[in-house]
């Protein structure tokens, strides 16, 4: 009898394995699903003008909505920063210059090619490849996902997006799908959920 | 109105102005050093160039209160710099200069590129001085000049 109580024991602990395992799993995919809502979220917000036109695979930044290329042929420069005697900072200055229509911010600079956010012909990437790009710790600075938060809650070029000033016609440049808020409490979210990316192209 | 202590060409100067009124017209209104011209006043066109930190800067857009300690290079002193001196031997030599206006602000962007580039492609100079322009369009000439003064500055340096 020994044996069939212990066979029972076994079964019993099984079944409760089983269960939780289940349990668990779903939780886990109700998170994933949360977490990959969240991340499209972020990603529209990545691929928006403010953001993506810095953002380019070119040795160009771009201007606009209309992502058209930076006047004067400016070029992205060895360090993201224009070449001498056309740097970025040589119009771009700590703050948006109203008057003129000229943004600003600290540190203006192109991100490098690896954190590329469009192919060569200016197309922006699907969403799992800005995913798994801004993942790739070799490809993001080492950030890890609070790191990432931070990035987005804190940086100041990132905070610039939804403080861009004014344009040369005197109209406010449009901003982002989403509140800076919003875009925080998003990739809140998205972090939590273990930073999960699309599956496929 | 605010005080400012600006270090100009190597000089200390004192200017009580608006503290979002350009550099450009502190150099120019208040400081009377005119050699440093008012071209588009948007950034677009490089006439206003000068050196901030060695960076060639559109003095038209810099507001005065977000220069600080950084030394400021106009045409004026630029003649002082071996880099500057030969850029502008090289602009006489070459009779680069047409009407004048945007002159100062393409040597000022030259001098920059000189500084980093000592022996620069057309291509660098094309990248570098794609933001000045000139509407006598001196531009063969400047490149030309660009490339004389490098050969001048690396002379005996093969």
């Amino acid at each position: 009898m020994p044996g069939i109580r212990a066979g029972l024991v076994v079964s019993a602990v099984v079944a409760v394995s089983l269960t939780v395992g289940v349990l668990v799993n779903a939780h886990d995919s109700n998170s994933t699903a949360q977490g990959l809502a969240a991340w499209e979220q972020v990603y529209s917000v990545l691929i928006s003008p403010r953001c993506i036109n810095c953002h380019t695979a070119t040795n160009y930044p771009q201007q606009g909505d209309d992502r058209h290329r930076h006047v004067a042929n400016v070029v992205r420069g060895p360090e993201g920063k224009g070449v001498p005697g056309l740097n970025c900072a040589s119009c771009h200055q700590e703050t948006n210059a109203d008057s003129t229509g000229v943004p600003g911010g600290h540190n203006w600079h192109l991100a490098p090619l690896e954190m590329r956010w469009q192919d060569t012909n200016d197309r922006p990437l699907s969403s799992a490849d800005v995913c798994r790009q801004i993942t790739d710790r070799k490809r993001n600075h080492n950030l890890d996902g609070p790191g990432l938060l931070k990035h987005h809650e804190e940086e100041a070029l990132v905070k610039w997006a939804w403080n861009p000033g004014r344009r040369p016609d005197g109209a406010m440049r449009t901003l982002p799908p989403l509140t800076h808020e919003q875009f925080v409490a998003a990739t809140r979210r998205w972090v939590e959920a273990g930073t999960p990316c699309p599956q496929g192209k | 109105m605010a005080t400012y202590q600006l270090n100009i060409n190597g000089q200390r100067k004192e200017v009580n102005v608006d503290p979002s009124t350009p550099l450009l017209w502190v150099l120019r209104e208040d400081l009377k050093m005119t050699g440093t011209k008012f071209g588009c006043g948007i950034s677009a066109c490089g006439a206003c160039t000068v050196h901030v930190a060695g960076v060639a800067t559109r003095s038209c857009i810099v507001p005065v209160s977000h220069i600080g300690e950084r030394a400021i290079v106009t045409i004026e002193g630029i003649g002082q710099d071996t880099v500057g001196r030969a850029v502008q031997d090289a602009w006489v030599d070459t009779d680069v200069v047409q009407c004048g206006y945007c002159q100062s602000g393409q040597i000022m962007a030259a001098v920059a590129l000189l500084k980093h580039t000592p022996k620069p492609t057309d291509a660098n100079i094309d990248e570098s001085m794609g933001g000045n322009i000139c509407r006598c369009a001196t531009y063969v000439r400047i490149r030309e000049a660009i490339k004389n003064a490098a050969a001048e500055l690396t002379k005996g340096g093969e």
